[in-house]
């Protein structure tokens, strides 16, 4: 029925603010709904992501982000980061986007496969206790390129 | 344009939805599911009535209703529909494609 020449979309998610978490899950998501296989390996601050005391609490960048249209020292007052960001959960809410946590179950129930990045890891010194149930392992980047075992794989780096 | 499915002319779009739900009975689903390479069972025709059911509600489908609908999990609706269950059960279903990206 479909057309396309893509099978397996694999991400690799390094940043740790909310819109760059939402990005992949919704590009992940995507894939799964139109019956691609999608991976995610999340890496550096993306870590924040499949952390389960931190996952919720994921902010929007207001410092640095022209984007938002506010000056630059207005971000950075405290506070501002934490209002944009539940002005933001406002409006996904609306759209029905679930919240990281339950987007993560949903990914995770749809046969997206979720991987940890083992030097990240071990810098960032988590344990197994520190990470998401629904996380399926822990891999080197090697372990990750191997991954990509069929035509039409893709990475995309966020 | 149409589409001769069961022997019966049917309007259906270009992805192959049907564009006039009074068109649809159990025999053009059966069909339409056997191109899916569906074989629908009571679990199929359950959920394919909840979705018939949103959609005559004109509330929108995600994979997130399909979550908190109570009549399938997440899992369930992948190995029912597989390659896009969202997309495949409401062809099935006789209703159109959700336009969401959730």
């Amino acid at each position: 029925m479909s057309g396309t020449k893509v099978k397996k979309m694999l991400f690799i998610l390094s940043k740790g603010t909310i819109e760059n978490a939402y990005a992949a899950f919704v590009m992940a998501n995507g894939a799964r709904m139109e019956g691609i296989e999608a991976e995610i390996f999340f890496t550096f601050f993306g870590l924040e992501a499949i952390q389960k005391k931190k996952l919720e609490h994921m902010h929007v960048a207001t410092v640095g982000n022209p984007a938002m249209h506010i000056p630059t020292m207005l971000g950075g007052l405290p506070g501002v980061e934490a209002l944009a960001t539940k002005m933001m959960k406002k409006e996904m809410e609306k759209l029905d986007m679930p919240p990281i946590g339950e987007f993560l179950e949903i990914l995770s129930d749809s046969g997206c496969k979720l991987w940890g990045c083992k030097l990240a890891i071990d810098m960032f010194h988590l344990e197994q206790e520190d990470l998401i149930e629904e996380l399926d392992g822990i891999l080197t980047i090697g372990d990750f390129y191997n991954r990509a075992d069929q035509e039409g794989t893709h990475l995309l780096f966020i | 344009m149409k589409k001769l499915i069961a022997n019966r002319e049917i309007d259906v779009n270009e992805e192959g939805y049907l564009l006039d739900f009074k068109q649809w009975d159990r025999e053009i689903c059966e069909c339409i599911a056997g191109e899916c390479n569906v074989v629908m069972t009571e679990k199929h025709w359950e959920v394919i009535a909840y979705l018939q059911d949103k959609h005559h509600k004109e509330e929108p489908l995600s994979i997130r209703g399909i979550k908190r609908s109570g009549v399938i999990n997440i899992k369930e609706f992948y190995n029912l529909f597989p390659g896009g269950p969202l997309k495949k059960s409401t062809l099935i279903a006789g209703i159109p494609k959700p336009k969401s990206c959730i």
